[in-house]
């Protein structure tokens, strides 16, 4: 228990955890640059329907996805209240529409459960893992497909 | 020859070249403690020798360099010139240049030095590191001491086998404040104060030529003023710049550029350090607009006060955004020279004489652009002398000058830089042009193109003139790869060509790739930057100016000129929705590079702004019909439109891989 809040030590990892729509979601937490609020965005004309716009990120142009969308959840209505998280995936930097953002958790590899193949849904393409607990289900988020998918539509695009 | 006595002909000029290669391979083997190449050396040796004789047999110091293999020919050539007796006195260095060499090197300090922080001790220790390093001060004056003016002065003598450059770079910012002479001492120690009266007027051109020319001349020392020190590989290459072209051969045997500026106190920075520096202008641009909107909102810029401190912030602003521009402005002179060796090299393979005329080499670019301009230029001008150029027969039978001439100028245009390059050649074939394009399956076979439709399908991808494959063009990058590369730097090509007379290729580019002057306006509800330097006019059309052709295409009139109409809203796909003209929209007059008007339907003009160019590129991708993103005076970001695209008329969207948003 001593060990928790270190993760190097006990061979875990951080995941921020969140929610959109109704399920939670996490990722982990050293992609996360900064979690913000929601601003109105810039849209982009001929872009896919996730992809909600562009805003200005101190001077850096960030896409902002709707994850819900991306998802296949249904669209996300963007509120005040909504949160973005900024991650920075390789060199690119993506901001996802997020319902919540609710703790911060750490999670040994070995918690982490491979996702059974139950055909090719958005999410499951998205998804690499659960952790499941005894309060919630948390599903792992594949934020490098996240990323190539995003980049590969915005070049057919 | 400097004296006009000799006058350059190609061949000359040729060899010269050769013989400044030579002795950049030389300098670069002294580097590396090997051996040259003595058989062929002594050859070359030779041969300039033949050449100098011939031409002042009365002259008694004989020093350019030639080639023998030319020398025969050049016998006849240079028998015609008078033979008087040049004052030529060519003193290079020996040999020895790049194998140990004494400098004795006089350093006089003045109170600036001290003033701005140098401390002699850590030069001289930097040259200890060199080579043996000798240091005797001359104490004479600091009898009379006066603490705030420095008497010593040193004297030094340092023997290495560093080139002179290098202990020129030790003593780079200590110049400016400090009087520094080195002298090289060749092969003769002892003879050091001589420094001959004719040399001394020589010294500057002369100064650059480490190993040079090798063992044929004096032992004399060879004084060396730090202050006007030359960019010329050697003497007679140096002279060819008045006559010819520049010498694309200093950039190699000459790496140190920044001497060039003579006396101006220069500094080295990190690249990235004036780049981050401009990004944060950039920033502090943005944040002062947002600054000004919102005291423009909070109804505080009546107060007169804070009025006119705003329009100082501003004009500060704008003045910094400048500075730090200019700081990355470079003039294309390097570039120039580099292409000039490119031109050269290029006519010997193609066996074609070519003249190569440089116009506004003063003009400055940024940096980036420029070093992203080699490759282009490069091509654009191999392509001018191999295809572009006729062979001297077909010059003479046309009535030419046997020899080409392709000019290569910049110049400033109404902001942007337009880089040209110019050959009196025979223009493109177009019927050749048409014909490939039609085998190539690039245009349809019954197309009825305009002249300048043909030309322009040089830039197509896939085509290739060359109908055989030779030393310079056709290895598989076209003029698309030109185009592109162009293009990505935010520039345009355009291509004139008029049979037999030439064809003149224009790269017309931003005068940096930062910032843009922009209209800001309103297109269906969104706001977008359409850049100025595009823009003819703006119109609010009167009803009896539109035409529709069909229900989709509209034209107007302007001044008895037809122009397609495009609605911005439309393009982008705007929910607010198209039909701004019937909305009192406003018509923005924009003309391609091709010299195509469009009319841009938009709902309003708000403004007209520098806005600095962010990319979209980087965390996203291509937008269609967008070049570039930017941040507003609010914060929010504006799409810039790519007119290009645009007003090429309307390329195939591609299938969405999802359903479209309908935003």
């Amino acid at each position: 228990m001593i060990h928790e809040n270190d993760p190097a030590r006990a061979g875990k990892h951080e995941l921020i955890t969140f929610s959109v729509g109704q399920q939670d979601f996490c990722m982990d937490i050293m992609l996360v640059r900064e979690i913000r609020g929601w601003t109105n965005v810039t849209v982009l004309p001929h872009s896919p329907a996730d992809v909600l716009g562009v805003m200005n990120l101190r001077g850096a142009v960030v896409p902002i996805v709707d994850l819900s969308a991306r998802l296949g959840l249904g669209a996300c209505r963007p509120e005040a209240r909504n949160v973005i998280i900024i991650a920075l995936i390789g060199r690119q930097t993506v901001g996802f529409l997020v319902t919540a953002v609710s703790d911060i958790v750490s999670a040994a590899p070995e918690d982490i459960q491979p996702l059974p193949q139950v055909g090719g849904t958005a999410a499951g393409n998205y998804v690499k893992g659960i952790i499941a607990s005894r309060h919630q289900t948390l599903r792992v988020l594949n934020i490098d497909m996240l990323a190539a998918a995003i980049t590969e539509e915005s070049e057919v695009a | 020859m400097r004296s006009g006595k000799l006058h350059l002909t190609p061949e000359i000029l040729r060899v010269f070249y050769r013989a400044a290669d030579r002795l950049a391979d030389l300098v670069a083997l002294g580097a590396d403690d090997e051996m040259w190449d003595e058989p062929a050396l002594r050859r070359q040796i030779d041969e300039i020798l033949a050449l100098s004789c011939a031409a002042e047999p009365a002259a008694a110091s004989p020093a350019s360099p030639d080639d023998s293999g030319d020398a025969a020919a050049d016998g006849d050539l240079l028998a015609q010139f008078t033979p008087t007796a040049l004052d030529f006195s060519f003193v290079p260095p020996g040999q020895e240049a790049a194998a140990f060499r004494r400098h004795r090197i006089t350093f006089a300090p003045t109170a600036e030095l001290f003033a701005n922080g140098h401390e002699p001790v850590h030069l001289f220790r930097e040259l200890a590191a060199l080579g043996e390093l000798n240091v005797e001060a001359q104490l004479d004056a600091a009898a009379a001491w006066d603490a705030d003016a420095p008497a010593i002065v040193w004297t030094l003598t340092l023997d290495t086998a560093q080139t002179r450059t290098e202990i020129q770079e030790i003593f780079e910012f200590a110049e400016p404040f400090a009087e520094i002479r080195i002298e090289e001492d060749g092969h003769d120690p002892a003879g050091t104060e001589s420094g001959t009266s004719g040399s001394d007027a020589l010294a500057p051109e002369r100064a650059p030529a480490p190993g040079a020319m090798a063992d044929i001349a004096s032992n004399d020392p060879v004084p060396i003023d730090m202050q006007p020190l030359s960019t010329g590989p050697a003497g007679p290459a140096r002279g060819t710049e008045q006559v010819d072209a520049p010498q694309g051969a200093a950039d190699r045997a000459q790496p140190d550029k920044a001497v060039k500026t003579g006396s101006r106190a220069t500094v080295r920075v990190d690249l990235e350090l004036v780049d981050a520096l401009i990004n944060m202008v950039g920033e502090l641009v943005i944040t002062q607009s947002v600054m000004n909107q919102s005291i423009v909102e909070a109804g505080l810029a009546s107060d007169r006060r804070m009025a006119s401190t705003l329009e100082e912030f501003r004009t500060l602003t704008r003045q910094i955004q400048e500075g730090v521009m200019a700081i990355r402005a470079q003039s294309v002179k390097p570039l120039f020279q580099r292409m000039g060796r490119i031109v050269r090299e290029t006519a010997q393979i193609a066996e074609k004489n070519v003249r190569f005329v440089t116009e506004g080499e003063d003009t400055e670019v940024d940096r980036t652009v420029i070093e992203r301009l080699v490759d282009p230029l490069t091509h654009i001008l191999r392509n001018a002398i191999d295809h572009g150029l006729e062979h001297a027969e077909r010059r003479r039978a046309a009535g030419k000058d046997p020899t080409g001439t392709v000019t290569l100028s910049a110049a400033h245009r109404s902001g942007r830089v337009v880089i040209e390059v110019k050959d009196d050649g025979g223009g493109v074939d177009r019927d050749k042009v048409l014909a490939s394009a039609i085998a190539k399956g690039l245009v349809p076979a019954n197309a009825n193109l305009s002249p300048a439709e043909i030309d322009r399908l040089l830039f197509t991808p896939g085509f290739s003139t060359a109908s055989k494959v030779t030393n310079l063009s056709g290895r598989g990058v076209g003029m698309d790869v030109v185009n592109n590369e162009i293009r990505s730097l935010g520039g345009r090509v355009a291509i004139i060509s008029e049979p037999g007379q030439g064809t003149t290729i224009s790269i017309s580019l931003p005068l940096t790739l930062a910032v843009l002057d922009g209209m800001i306006v309103d297109v269906g509800g969104q706001t977008m930057v359409v850049p100025i330097s595009a823009i003819v006019e703006t119109i609010r059309p009167q009803p009896s100016q539109l035409h529709w052709i069909g229900p989709e295409a509209r034209m107007i009139s302007v001044r008895d000129l037809m122009i397609p109409v495009i609605d911005l809203a439309a393009v982008f796909d705007y929910a607010g929705g198209s039909g701004a003209l019937e909305r009192e929209g406003v018509l923005l007059l924009v003309e391609n590079d091709r010299g195509e008007q469009r009319a841009l339907a938009v709902d309003r003009i708000h403004d007209q702004r520098q806005v600095v160019i962010k990319s979209l590129e980087s965390n996203y991708g291509h937008v269609p019909y967008v070049a570039a993103a930017t941040i507003l005076g609010d914060g929010q970001i504006a799409l810039i439109v790519d007119l290009d695209e645009i007003t090429q008329g309307t390329p195939a969207l591609p299938t969405p891989p999802q359903a479209r948003k309908s935003a």
